[in-house]
Order: C-alpha cells, then sequence, then structure tokens
C-alpha cells in the first residue's frame, strides 16, 4: 500500500483544511483515537446526564400541572413546559452547529467519522417531547467514548442506552407471563422491537443464521429493561418474562430475572463470528466503496474475532489493507460529511457558526440538509442512513448540494477565498480540469466557490 | 474536456447551445416506452390525525349533537347537507363541484389495525408500512412502494414522492423519484453552464444533475437568474418561502402543481402530506386551515391535470387516526381511533359517503371515547389498487397490506 495524506484526509477523515495538516501514517492517524478527545472540550456538546435535568424538570413540571388541574399554578406549569421545549430546541441547532465546528477544526479527524459511522449503526432518537432533541447528547455519552474500545462495549452501551430503550419500544414489552402483565392494564406482552434489530442491525446482520425463535427468545430475555424518571435504565423485575430463554442454541437466565443476563448475550453475540462479518463489512463499506473488496472484509474480520472485537485492532487492520487506498475515488460524502467537509475546506471561523440564532442555524444546515436526504436527528428508521451513493446523489440531492454551496458559505464568512486558489485548497491533488476551469471562468466569486464544493471531485471520496 | 479548454473558448461553445434550457442538451428526451397502464393515483397522508367527525358530520345520527352540536347547517356559509345524514364541513365547499359530479367521496369510520396507544409518531408509521401491527418493529419499506414492485413496465419516473417529507409510504426497492419544490434551483445562466461541464467528470453525478436540472426548469420558474447576488438569494428565499400574506400560491399548490404536471407524463403515482390535523384546541380555526390547504391542493391537481388524465385519476387521502367523538375542554379533540378518508379524482366513482355506521351512543364508540373503526383503511386502497393497477387480490393480501381482509369491493373506479 502507499500511504497518502491527502487521500488519507479525504476518505478517513474530514477533508482537506487550510490550517490543519494532513496526516503523516497511519499510526498517527491511530494515535489520534487514544489521545485526549481535544475537540469535544473545545466544542461541548451536552452529556446525557445534563439533557436528564432537562427531562426531570418538565416532569416535575407536569406533577404540578397533573395535581392542580386548571388552576393558575398548572397553567404556569403548562407554560413552562413550553419554555422548556423551546429551550431544548435551541439547544439541539447549537449542538448541530459544535458537529461542524468540530469538523471544521479537528485534528483528530477519524475521530468524527468513526462516531458519525457508530451513532448511525446505532440510530436512535426521541419520539416526542423534549426527548427528540435528545440524539447529540445520546452520541456524546453512549457514542463517541466507546468507538475505540471493544464492539462489545460500544454495544452494551448503545442498546441499554435509555435513548434506545425509548426509540425502540422496549419499555412497553413486558413478559406475558410477568407480574406486571397478570396485574393487566397497557403492558399486557412482548414488543419485539428492540430484541430484532439487535439481531439483524446491530450485531449478526440481516442474513445470518437466526430465527423468529431466536428474535421472540431474546425479546423474552431483554424484558425487564426499561427507564425510570427522569429517563435512567432501569431492570424491572415485575416486568421480566420468569424462566430461562435460549437464543442461538444458549440458554440464558432461569434464576431470579437479572440485568446481567442481558449483558451476558450482549457480550455473546459480540462475538459472534456473523456479526464480526456484518461489522467488518458495513465499515469497509462505509469508508472505501458501495461494493468492498472482499479480502479488505475478510481482513476486517479476521481481525474482529482475533481480538475479540477490540476496534482500534481493527481500524488498525482497515488502515492498513491495500484496498483502502486505491487511488480511484469510488465513494461518495454523505450529507453531513459533505457540509462538514466544505466547511473545512473554507475554514469557516467557529464564530461565524457559534453566533447563530436558531432560526438562521435552521435556514443554513438543518433545512438544506433535509433537502440533501438527511432529516437531523429524525431517522427515517433504525436502519440509520443509506449508504448507496445513489441515494444521495439523485437529482433532488444534487440540487440541493448545488444550491448550498454557492448560496451558504457567503452567507458565513464575510471574504470568501479566491477561487482559483480554492480549487487546489479543497481538490489537492484531486483537482481535474473541468473544475479548474470552472473556478477559473466563474463570473462571481460565490459561484467560483460553490462550483468546487458541488463538483464531483469535491463530493467523492 | 480538456485542459486547454479557456473562457472564450467556452462561452462561445455555451452561447451556441444558448440559454434556453429547454434546447439545452441538459434536458433529459422524454421517455415514450409503456407505462404501466394509464390509470393514476395520489396519495395524500394528512399528518396529525384528522378529525373525522368535524369534516364529514353525522348530524343524522341522533347522538351527533350531544357531542358536537347540530352538524353547522344552520349557519351562513356553514356546513353543506351531503346525503340527508352527513354533513361537509365549511373548509370542503371549494369542492362542491366535484361532489356534484361525482368525483368527490369519503369513506367514514375507518382506521388502519393501530389501536390504544395514539401516538402519531406510531400510528403514521403503521400508516405507512401498511402492516397489521408494529410488534416486530417498524417496517423497512411502505405499502406504496410495495404496491409499486407488482406494477408491470415501471419505470424511472413511475412514482413520485414530492416535497420535504420522508415519505416512508413510498420507501422501498422500487426506484422512487424525490423531488420537492422548496428545492428549486436558483442559478447564474454561467453557474448553469459550468456546472454542467463539472458534472461530466462523473456519469453518476452527470445523470442526477442533468434530471435536475430538467425537473427544476419544468416547473413554472425558471432557474437561471441574471441579477445580483440580492436577487439571487431573494429569489431562493421565495422559492423556499411558504405561504405568507404576499405569495398567492401556498406550498400546497405548488407541490400539487409539481404533482400534476409529473402525472401528465409518465408518472403513474404521486404521494405527499399536508400536516396540521392535530387539532387540540381552538378547532373550529385549525381544522378550517388544514381543509383549506386540502381542497387546494385537490383543485390545483385537478386544473394542471385537466381533462383526461384528471379523468384517469383517484386521489385519496388518509391519516394516522381519528379524534375522539366529544370536543375537549379547549374547543378541540384529542387523538382517537375511527377516522375518514377522503377520495377525489374523474376515475372515482363517488358522490357518496361509504360507512357502516357504528353510531356515536357512549356504549358504541371505542373505548367510550372515539369512533368505532367498522372498517380497515387498507381495504378500500387495496381494492384501489386491485381495480385502478390490476394487482391480484393475493398480491395486496400477501404482500402489500399483509393480512388484509379486503371484504366485498366497493367499486371505487368508475
Amino acid at each position: 500500500m502507499r500511504f497518502d495524506p491527502q487521500l488519507a484526509e479525504i476518505r478517513f477523515g474530514c477533508g482537506l483544511s487550510p490550517s490543519v495538516a494532513a496526516p503523516k501514517s497511519v499510526d498517527q492517524m491511530l494515535r489520534t483515537l487514544s489521545d485526549t478527545d481535544a475537540i469535544a472540550s473545545r466544542f461541548p456538546i451536552e452529556t446525557f446526564d445534563d439533557f436528564q435535568k432537562r427531562i426531570a424538570y418538565a416532569q416535575s413540571l407536569q406533577k404540578i400541572r397533573k395535581k392542580n388541574r386548571g388552576s393558575p399554578e398548572a397553567l404556569a406549569a403548562k407554560k413552562g413546559r413550553r419554555v422548556l421545549n423551546k429551550e431544548a430546541r435551541i439547544a439541539q441547532a447549537s449542538w448541530l452547529g459544535q458537529h461542524l465546528n468540530r469538523w471544521v477544526s479537528t485534528e483528530a479527524p477519524l475521530r468524527e467519522r468513526m462516531t458519525v459511522f457508530w451513532a448511525d449503526h446505532f440510530t436512535a432518537a426521541g419520539k416526542a417531547g423534549q426527548v427528540r432533541r435528545a440524539a447529540s447528547p445520546y452520541m456524546e455519552s453512549a457514542i463517541r467514548p466507546h468507538i475505540n474500545g471493544t464492539f462489545e462495549d460500544l454495544l452494551v452501551a448503545a442498546v441499554l442506552h435509555p435513548l434506545m430503550i425509548h426509540y425502540l419500544d422496549q419499555n412497553r414489552s413486558v413478559g406475558a407471563s410477568s407480574e406486571r402483565a397478570a396485574r393487566g392494564g397497557r403492558l399486557s406482552g412482548l414488543n419485539e422491537n428492540l430484541a430484532r434489530e439487535v439481531l439483524e442491525l446491530h450485531t449478526l446482520g440481516v442474513g445470518a443464521p437466526y430465527t423468529q425463535t431466536d428474535v421472540t427468545e431474546l425479546a423474552e430475555l431483554l424484558t425487564g429493561v426499561t427507564y425510570a424518571p427522569p429517563m435512567r435504565l432501569k431492570f424491572r423485575k415485575d416486568y421480566a418474562e420468569p424462566g430461562a430463554e435460549t437464543v442461538l442454541g444458549k440458554s440464558y437466565g432461569g434464576g431470579p430475572a437479572h440485568i446481567r443476563d442481558v449483558v451476558a448475550v450482549m457480550r455473546d453475540l459480540a462475538h459472534h463470528p456473523a456479526t464480526a462479518h456484518h461489522i467488518a463489512w458495513k465499515l469497509a463499506m462505509h469508508f472505501t466503496s458501495d461494493t468492498p473488496d472482499p479480502d479488505l472484509i475478510n481482513a476486517l474480520k479476521v481481525r474482529f474475532i482475533e481480538t475479540g472485537g477490540d476496534l482500534s485492532a481493527v481500524y488498525d487492520a482497515l488502515l492498513k489493507h491495500p484496498a483502502a487506498w486505491v487511488p480511484q475515488r469510488s465513494n461518495v460524502k454523505p450529507a453531513f460529511h459533505f457540509m462538514g467537509s466544505a466547511m473545512r475546506a473554507l475554514g469557516v471561523p467557529d464564530p461565524a457558526i457559534t453566533s447563530l440564532d436558531e432560526k438562521t442555524a435552521r435556514r443554513l444546515f438543518v433545512a438544506p440538509l433535509r433537502e440533501m436526504g438527511h432529516i437531523w436527528e429524525k431517522p427515517d428508521g433504525p436502519d440509520g442512513l443509506p449508504e448507496e451513493d445513489a441515494a444521495w446523489i439523485a437529482p433532488q440531492g444534487i440540487a440541493a448540494r448545488l444550491q448550498w454551496s454557492i448560496t451558504v458559505p457567503q452567507l458565513l464568512m464575510k471574504d470568501l477565498p479566491d477561487p482559483r486558489e480554492f480549487v487546489h485548497n479543497a481538490l489537492g491533488e484531486f483537482t481535474t480540469p473541468a473544475v479548474e476551469f470552472a473556478a477559473n471562468a466563474a463570473e462571481t466569486r460565490w459561484d467560483g466557490v460553490g462550483l468546487v464544493l458541488a463538483s464531483p471531485a469535491f463530493q467523492r471520496t | 474536456m480538456t485542459q486547454s479548454l479557456n473562457r472564450r473558448a467556452f462561452l462561445s461553445r455555451s452561447a451556441m447551445i444558448g440559454c434556453s434550457l429547454a434546447a439545452s442538451p441538459l434536458v433529459t428526451p422524454l421517455s415514450f416506452a409503456a407505462t404501466p397502464g394509464e390509470n393514476r393515483l395520489v396519495v395524500i397522508l394528512l399528518r396529525g390525525g384528522m378529525d373525522g367527525l368535524g369534516v364529514v358530520r353525522p348530524y343524522g345520527d341522533p347522538a351527533y349533537r350531544a357531542l358536537r352540536g347540530d352538524g353547522g347547517l344552520s349557519e351562513p356559509n356553514g356546513a353543506v347537507d351531503l346525503d340527508g345524514y352527513f354533513a361537509l364541513h365549511p373548509g370542503l365547499r371549494p369542492l362542491l363541484p366535484l361532489w356534484d359530479k361525482g368525483q368527490l367521496g369519503f369513506a367514514h369510520a375507518v382506521s388502519t389495525p393501530y389501536r390504544d396507544q395514539r401516538s402519531h409518531f406510531d400510528g403514521q408509521d403503521l400508516l405507512e408500512a401498511g402492516l397489521s401491527d408494529l410488534n416486530n418493529g417498524t417496517s423497512r419499506d411502505g405499502w406504496l412502494n410495495r404496491a409499486l414492485q407488482h406494477l408491470p413496465n415501471g419505470q424511472t419516473d413511475t412514482a413520485y414522492a414530492i416535497g420535504r417529507d420522508q415519505l416512508s409510504v413510498l420507501s422501498g426497492r422500487a426506484e422512487v423519484q424525490r423531488w420537492s419544490p422548496e428545492a428549486d434551483l436558483v442559478l447564474s445562466p454561467q453557474a448553469i453552464k459550468l456546472a454542467g461541464l463539472i458534472m461530466q467528470d462523473d456519469p453518476l453525478f452527470d445523470a442526477a444533475f442533468q434530471k435536475a436540472m430538467a425537473i427544476s426548469d419544468s416547473d413554472g420558474d425558471a432557474v437561471a437568474t441574471t441579477g445580483s447576488l440580492d436577487d439571487l438569494m431573494q429569489e431562493l428565499n421565495n422559492s423556499r418561502k411558504q405561504s405568507s400574506g404576499k405569495n398567492r400560491t401556498t406550498l400546497e399548490q405548488r407541490i400539487a402543481e409539481f404533482a400534476g404536471k409529473r402525472l401528465r407524463e409518465d408518472t403513474r403515482i404521486a404521494s405527499f402530506s399536508i400536516n396540521g390535523w392535530d387539532t387540540h384546541q381552538n378547532q373550529g380555526r385549525a381544522l378550517h386551515i388544514a381543509l383549506n390547504r386540502l381542497s387546494n391542493a385537490i383543485l390545483t391537481l385537478q386544473e394542471t391535470m385537466r381533462g383526461p388524465v384528471w379523468n384517469k385519476t383517484t386521489v385519496v387521502a388518509v391519516t394516522e387516526f381519528g379524534r375522539t367523538a366529544k370536543i375537549n375542554g379547549t374547543g378541540g379533540t384529542d387523538h382517537g381511533t375511527g377516522g375518514l378518508m377522503v377520495m377525489a379524482g374523474g376515475a372515482l366513482r363517488g358522490g357518496r359517503v361509504m360507512a357502516d355506521w357504528p353510531g356515536l351512543d357512549e356504549s358504541e364508540l371505542y373505548g367510550r371515547r372515539d369512533l368505532m373503526p367498522t372498517r380497515d383503511v387498507r381495504a378500500y386502497l387495496g381494492w384501489l389498487l386491485h381495480n385502478q393497477f390490476g394487482l391480484t387480490k393475493s398480491a395486496i393480501e400477501t404482500s402489500v397490506f399483509p393480512g388484509v381482509d379486503l371484504g366485498a369491493d366497493p367499486k371505487l373506479i368508475r
């Protein structure tokens, strides 16, 4: 393999930057993952613990409301909840700005890429009220600290996170023979949602050898996993289906219900060869091509199995495989990656992003992302964003990218770079004659800069 | 394109091409290949839970008055009697000419199989997935996409998802075009030409860009703008803005017009959504606004498609659930169960309110609070797919709406 610093920055990083030097070696890239997370401290995003304080406050207001229906206190509490919802909405827009700031300035861009990859692999979102704003805090607390550890730790952190439990209805699932079901009421039986997605999406993969019986048994084993106010993981024995469950031929539980049996099945699933294959394939596809080199997939799978799912070792295998460095760029940046890397190429100063009010941030980032096909923190399903290039480079997506490229940079920066220089800074060795010509021939700076960003040469990785 | 291409050569070449996109090589030639029949279906998702009892009012039911009052027939410009039993909300008065021609109809007391939780999120998931329940997780595809997979000779343009909405109802394996009139391009003529040039580096980008230009230029306002930066931003803002006092066309009208234009050509299935039905308070006003949007969208479709194409078209508007039978303490209604499906179109055998009416006595209500659903909305949709596109009953019962009980044919099509 031939290490290429610019390709490294484009394929495995956040794109070329006018102020951050490209990495010198694969080892340097990998080292950045175990260094202190400096960029996260510089551009903080609320942790889920802090987000819970918002939820707790809203719940206390709800109590006041219910206790004194129709009274002035209840009205004030209702108003207070509305204010809280609004504050959370504003915070959500500011966190998107922080994600972008991190992409613009980070010296450890592989961490941003891996965080985005795993947050999508473990897609979760809130479905009502304030919790709709909780995806970034979840990403910050459950995903980001675990991207360089073992897959099993990441799996447990994500799947047993209250936001995932809420998103995939685990809190509504109770064993049919549980104490809770016997009491009657709304919660009377199993909901297989989380169990199915753990097998299909998070671990083994859709084609893997598991059956509907495995799904049902896993769902029964998961009963008891729920959350308690404000929104903390809680295992409730009265929800749990009594007796042992058999998942993929192995028996779990049987004694008094305990969350340790749930953790045990997660760890076993994490070590399953089908999981190794599924993760290897997904990483290879995300970082190299829609149709990744089978030898690359195999190398990642072997390393995954050998190391018991040590993710840093798997990344090492990825970055040291020749298929990772073929000069032909056959992947396309997903929408957020496109936007983040464009702002990095421009070197948008962080105050220009941080100072935006919510409405403007939604106009400049959230609405265009939606037109590009990425509804920010409102996933279409637990399978997250599409990997296929054609899903992004469709007529509407490409129109949205072109329009954003020409109009938004000038709203973020007083002095746009000269397109004639910008084309080389943004594309480096991947500059093509057509884009260079367009950068020179454009009538205005914004057209020139926009055409560089909208070019296939910029959007391919 | 070679390095030696200079600005002057490029400009003179583009001058020969001319500024009109219609004459430029950017426009994809129209396809005249066989399409899957001539019939058209438009599916409108009414997000938020439409109050069926407020839109088509069963004033003939003796229990209605206690719940909702007299039906509003006596008010000036109030509700309109449809058939001596049901009255139409005044917000749909603009559709009365369609009713008179038999091109407007309703199915009342319908619902998806969704029960009890009354959550928008799950209710809409189920409505779009077309499944019997979500106990096995959310579906990866929507029923309209699965239906599309059974259509013969489906092509690139056969189905369109329109607007900013993700429209999971059309997500899935069959190819679907997506376009939002708000994504309309506004660029300088020079940028248009240069964009065409850079996209030629890459076939995937080139094809998508050409299609984007063709769509964007066919929707009434040209892509090219020659003005200053301020003009460009202004036009862009206009193309994104929803209806305000000054703008005469609403977003719904623009979406419906775009849909109508596509349906005049190769498109056979289109879907978009209209929000604003979650009328928890003061619904006299809120429901009226939402109904205006719906009637605007339907009339714009009719106007855009005109005669022969409209006569091949059925429009259905469905919602995730109905609302409570009783008005709540704030002049609105809360999430309920049984609701209403609105149908329109030149192909429709309308002019009737179809319902196996369950009654509105408290004992007849679902959970003593909601209109009791007496028929699965998927049965109507299934028969529509059967009659309009020739989908077999078994394809509908096993693939499009797994587990649905189709029941008797409501004969929705002329």
